[in-house]
Parts: C-alpha cells; sequence; structure tokens
C-alpha cells in the first residue's frame, strides 16, 4: 500500500489541528471499533465558513482526509462546502489506495455533521443537508473507558 | 539509518547464510535426484542440513521433511492428519490466537466436515490446561497448539500440553516459525508429534520450511508427485534454501542461549523505557512466558498505522496489530483474544527484536517513540475527550 505525496504531506504536517471553544457546529462521526473517529468543528459568519479545524483518531489517510477537508471548506459559503464531497477530498489528495477510501467518506460525514449541528443550533434548514447517521455525538456512543 | 524491529515479520538472511547458500544457486545446481557428481554433492548437502534440524530439535534425520514454508508445514499438518485420521475421529483442538495458516486451514477443515475447538487465552495470551482436558473427547484426533506467538510473543506450556496428548494418544502438532532458534525445543521432551518450521525467521532465507513427523505417526501427502522427501513431499528439493536453512538452524542453536539472555535484557529494557515514559500504555503478552525478542505495547487513544509511519520517518521498521494495517476493519484476533477492547488493539505496536539488533537502537526508539505518541494524542479527539472527563 503507497500513500501519495499529498497525503504524506497532510499527514506529517496536518493543517487545521485542534479546536474551536466557541464552535459555530461540531460533527464526530466514527467509531473508535473500526478505528476511525473525526471530530470537526466549525466556526461561521454571515454564511461563511470562517475557520475550521479538527481532530482526529485513525490511520494516516484519516488524518490526510480530516485536514484537507478543513482546508477545502475554509471560506467557502455554506452551499460551496456541500460540495466538498468525498471524492474531491480524494481527488486533491491525489487519490487513496482503495482499502481508504472509506476514510475520505468518513471526512464528508465529519463535515456534513458539523454542518447539521449548526444549522440545529441556529433553527434553520440547509438545503441538501441530511442528518448524518454517523453523528456519534448525538447518540453517545463514544467508547466507554475503562 | 534504517532500525529494523521487525524481525517476527521476517529477518536479514546471516552472511554465513548466504556464502553457504551461493554455490548451490552458482555451481551446484544439479537435482539432487540424479546420479552425477555435481548432484551427488547436492544430495550431501541436503543431508548434512537434515542432520542439523533434527539436532536443532533433539529429532532423528529421518523424522525431517523440507517443506515450501510454514503455511505449507502447518497445512500439512492438519490436512494430513486429518484426512489419514478420519475413521477414528472428526475432532481438532487449536486455540484462538494461531497463526492464519493453521485458523485458516481449520475453517477449510470445518467446511469438510470437522469440528474444531478453539481454546480460548488468559489476559496473557497462554491457554489453561485445564480448558484443554475439558476440551478433549472421544474423537479427537489432533491437537494444534503454537509454541510462540507471532504478536504477543506468549509462550504455551508445550511440555504439558504434549503429555497430555500422548496420555490420550492424540497427535500433538505446534507450529513452531516463531520459536525455532529462540527457544529450546526437545520433540522428545516436549512429547510433540509434528512441528512447522521456517527457514526466514530465523536468519535463514524465504521459501523453504520444514515439517517433523514422529515416526509412526499417520499422516497423508500434501503435494503429490515425485519421490522426493522419502515419498512424502514431492518436488524437487530447494537445495539452496535448504542448505541455508541448515546453516541458520545450526548458527541459532549454537548460540541460542547466549543470544536469547542478550535479546531478554533488550526486550525489558525497551518494554521498561516505554511503559515509563509514556502514560496510558500498557504490554501485551505475558511479562516472563514470552520470546525474548518481542515486545507488543499499546497505547491508549491513537491509531498504530499512524504510529508506524511516524516511526517510518525515523527509519524505525515496526508493526501494528490494527486494522489499518491488516487490510480489514477488524484489528489483530490475538489482540482482541486477550481481552483487549478494539480501540487499543488498534493502537498497538510490535517491536521484535532480532540478531543485528543493538543496544544503541533500543535507545533510539525509546528517544523517539514518545513524542510520537504524544503528537498522535495532540489530534486525537478520544485524548481530548479523557483529558476534559478527568479535569
Amino acid at each position: 500500500m503507497q500513500y501519495s505525496e499529498k497525503v504524506m504531506d497532510h499527514f506529517m504536517n496536518p493543517r487545521n489541528v485542534g479546536e474551536i471553544e466557541d464552535a459555530s457546529g461540531v460533527g464526530t462521526v466514527g467509531n473508535a471499533k473500526c478505528g476511525d473517529i473525526m471530530k470537526v468543528y466549525l466556526k461561521i459568519e454571515n454564511g461563511i465558513i470562517e475557520d475550521a479545524k479538527f481532530k482526529t483518531f485513525g490511520c494516516g489517510a484519516a488524518v490526510a482526509t480530516s485536514s484537507m477537508a478543513t482546508e477545502l471548506v475554509k471560506g467557502k459559503t455554506i452551499p460551496e462546502a456541500l460540495e466538498v464531497t468525498n471524492k474531491a477530498v480524494m481527488e486533491a489528495l491525489d487519490g487513496l489506495p482503495p482499502i481508504k477510501v472509506h476514510c475520505s467518506c468518513l471526512a464528508e460525514e465529519a463535515l456534513h455533521a458539523a454542518l447539521w449541528d449548526y444549522a440545529q443550533k441556529n433553527g434553520i434548514v440547509i438545503e441538501g443537508l441530511e442528518q448524518p447517521v454517523n453523528d456519534i455525538s448525538e447518540h453517545e456512543e463514544i467508547p466507554e473507558e475503562d | 539509518m534504517t532500525i529494523y524491529f521487525d524481525n517476527a515479520a521476517t529477518t536479514k538472511p546471516r552472511k554465513e547464510v548466504i556464502d553457504k547458500m551461493l554455490p548451490f544457486i552458482t555451481e551446484n545446481y544439479g537435482n539432487p535426484s540424479s546420479i552425477y557428481k555435481i548432484a551427488r554433492e547436492n544430495k550431501t548437502a541436503v543431508d548434512e542440513a537434515r542432520d542439523n534440524l533434527a539436532k536443532a530439535i533433539n529429532a532423528k534425520a529421518n523424522e525431517i521433511y523440507f517443506t515450501a514454508g510454514g503455511s505449507e508445514s502447518d497445512n500439512w499438518a492438519l490436512k494430513g492428519v486429518a484426512d489419514s485420521c478420519s475413521d477414528k475421529g472428526r475432532h481438532i483442538i487449536t486455540t484462538a490466537i494461531e497463526h492464519h495458516a493453521i485458523l485458516h486451514t481449520c475453517e477449510f477443515l470445518e467446511s469438510k466436515g470437522f469440528e474444531v475447538t478453539y481454546l480460548p487465552v488468559d489476559e496473557y495470551g497462554i491457554i489453561s490446561i485445564d480448558d484443554l482436558k475439558n476440551a478433549i473427547r472421544d474423537d479427537t484426533i489432533l491437537i494444534s497448539v503454537m509454541f510462540a506467538n507471532n504478536e504477543i510473543g506468549s509462550v504455551q506450556p508445550i511440555k504439558e500440553i504434549g503429555s497430555i496428548a500422548r496420555e490420550k494418544g492424540i497427535v500433538f502438532h505446534t507450529d513452531a516459525v516463531q520459536a525455532l532458534g529462540h527457544v529450546p525445543i526437545d520433540v522428545e521432551e516436549m512429547n510433540i508429534d509434528l512441528l512447522s518450521a521456517s527457514g526466514h525467521k530465523l536468519y535463514g532465507p524465504k521459501g523453504i520450511g520444514m515439517l517433523y513427523i514422529r515416526k509412526g505417526i499417520k499422516i497423508k501427502p500434501l503435494i503429490h508427485g515425485g519421490a522426493q522427501e522419502r515419498n512424502r513431499r514431492a518436488g524437487t528439493e530447494n537445495v539452496p534454501g535448504i542448505v541455508g536453512f541448515g546453516e541458520a538452524v545450526k548458527l541459532a542453536s549454537a548460540e541460542l542461549e547466549q543470544e536469547s539472555k542478550r535479546l531478554a535484557a533488550l526486550r525489558d529494557k525497551l518494554i521498561d523505557g516505554i511503559l515509563s515514559s509514556i502514560p496510558h500504555s500498557r504490554l501485551n503478552g505475558h511479562p516472563q512466558k514470552r520470546l525474548p525478542g518481542n515486545v507488543n505495547i499499546s497505547f491508549e487513544f491513537i491509531e498504530g498505522e499512524s504510529m508506524l509511519l511516524l516511526l517510518d520517518m525515523k527509519g524505525i521498521c515496526a508493526s501494528s496489530g490494527s486494522a489499518c494495517t491488516s487490510g480489514s476493519l477488524d484489528p489483530s484476533h490475538v489482540l482482541l483474544a486477550i481481552g483487549l477492547p478494539h480501540e487499543k488493539a488498534h493502537g498497538s505496536l510490535r517491536l521484535t527484536l532480532g540478531h543485528f539488533n543493538t543496544e544503541e537502537e533500543v535507545d533510539v526508539i525509546l528517544k523517539e517513540l514518545p513524542p510520537i505518541v504524544s503528537r498522535l494524542r495532540e489530534m486525537s479527539p478520544l485524548y481530548e475527550d479523557f483529558i476534559k472527563n478527568n479535569k
């Protein structure tokens, strides 16, 4: 299995790692059982995504797709952000090995979960955005510690 | 600079081994079954290697059969015994932590109507003798328990298992791929009937293995064809491989006592160093009953493949039981069998030391690893939750 140079760059030097304290929307997807959890924070002002940050538990591809997805949505309007699909993230990273494609799907779902959270908090409807099935913070499926 | 800490995956062949093999690749290419001089010399070299292997495990030379590797030996042992003993019974006992060469062969045999009991292991990866005794039935034909585990290094109570199998008249096979040349093996003292081993785990070449078959044990061939290996394993002998395997086992046997002490000291330094410098880490496997070169540690809140990539950037070769490194969504079956929850199994790191490793290299790992773990924890949402919940 070989990662592209872009994937390695975004894994070694991930952009936007961290939290946003007063985030407009936060989404967490994935689960520890399958080995990937992504948490995306968005700061949205006047319909523009002013800032995006993430925290990820997962493999190299999971970190790189989180990094790229947050990078791609920064400065975009919400409808534009919805166009940042898993395919767009993968293309921006010059592709992913086949068994890692699910990481790019998770990145898209994490963005959608954060946008959904924003919409819920502000009582608005974002056209074309469906409730994310994978948002584990909604269902509190965070794995128990022992 | 490369630091190779993945000796359980494969080992670098030793110079003595390569030197011994070379003439059999270049000049002595004859088929050992032929009668002319260059072929006869090869026959002698194969006999010498067979002697070396027999001596290493206290067997007789005519009980050693060369194969193409550990997987073939495991397949042969299980399918061969199943085939020859099916009139006696169709029940096989093995463990939950075997190598896939055993587990997938058992699944195949199940599809052919055999029944398999997979013994559980304790938190250290060791089976219970009581569980074994309770699993034995009147129709049990084979017990197959690995000598030492490839992931967590736990060494099974082989001698006790052997004596139970002998007492009950059940054939006992052990997959000793990780053990040969690393821990003492005596097929007589341990009542082992069949034993699989491989050349490339002890600084020999790849593509060569052996199955020890105790005289009198009934086992059907797996590979049919010519009369090689006393009619039990067809195919022109892999002379360079056999010669290399023989030399490797000779060296390993001669150095075993001293080398296992040296490696165990490095291993324990590595384990103690990691556990004391990195919080929320745990040793997988037994602290003492483990292979001298095996270190397996789980780090909470992080995932194994990320760790391997960052280690690779520092020139350090290691492996992990995470799903991402197995090509499936499930982490290692061995780590799950010792009771690790999925998230801790995903965060495991295996470092396996060998002949070429030095204390300086151990020091490099101890220096490089903590910042790598910290860096990944800094970006882990699980660690973030843990810190918040414990404030």
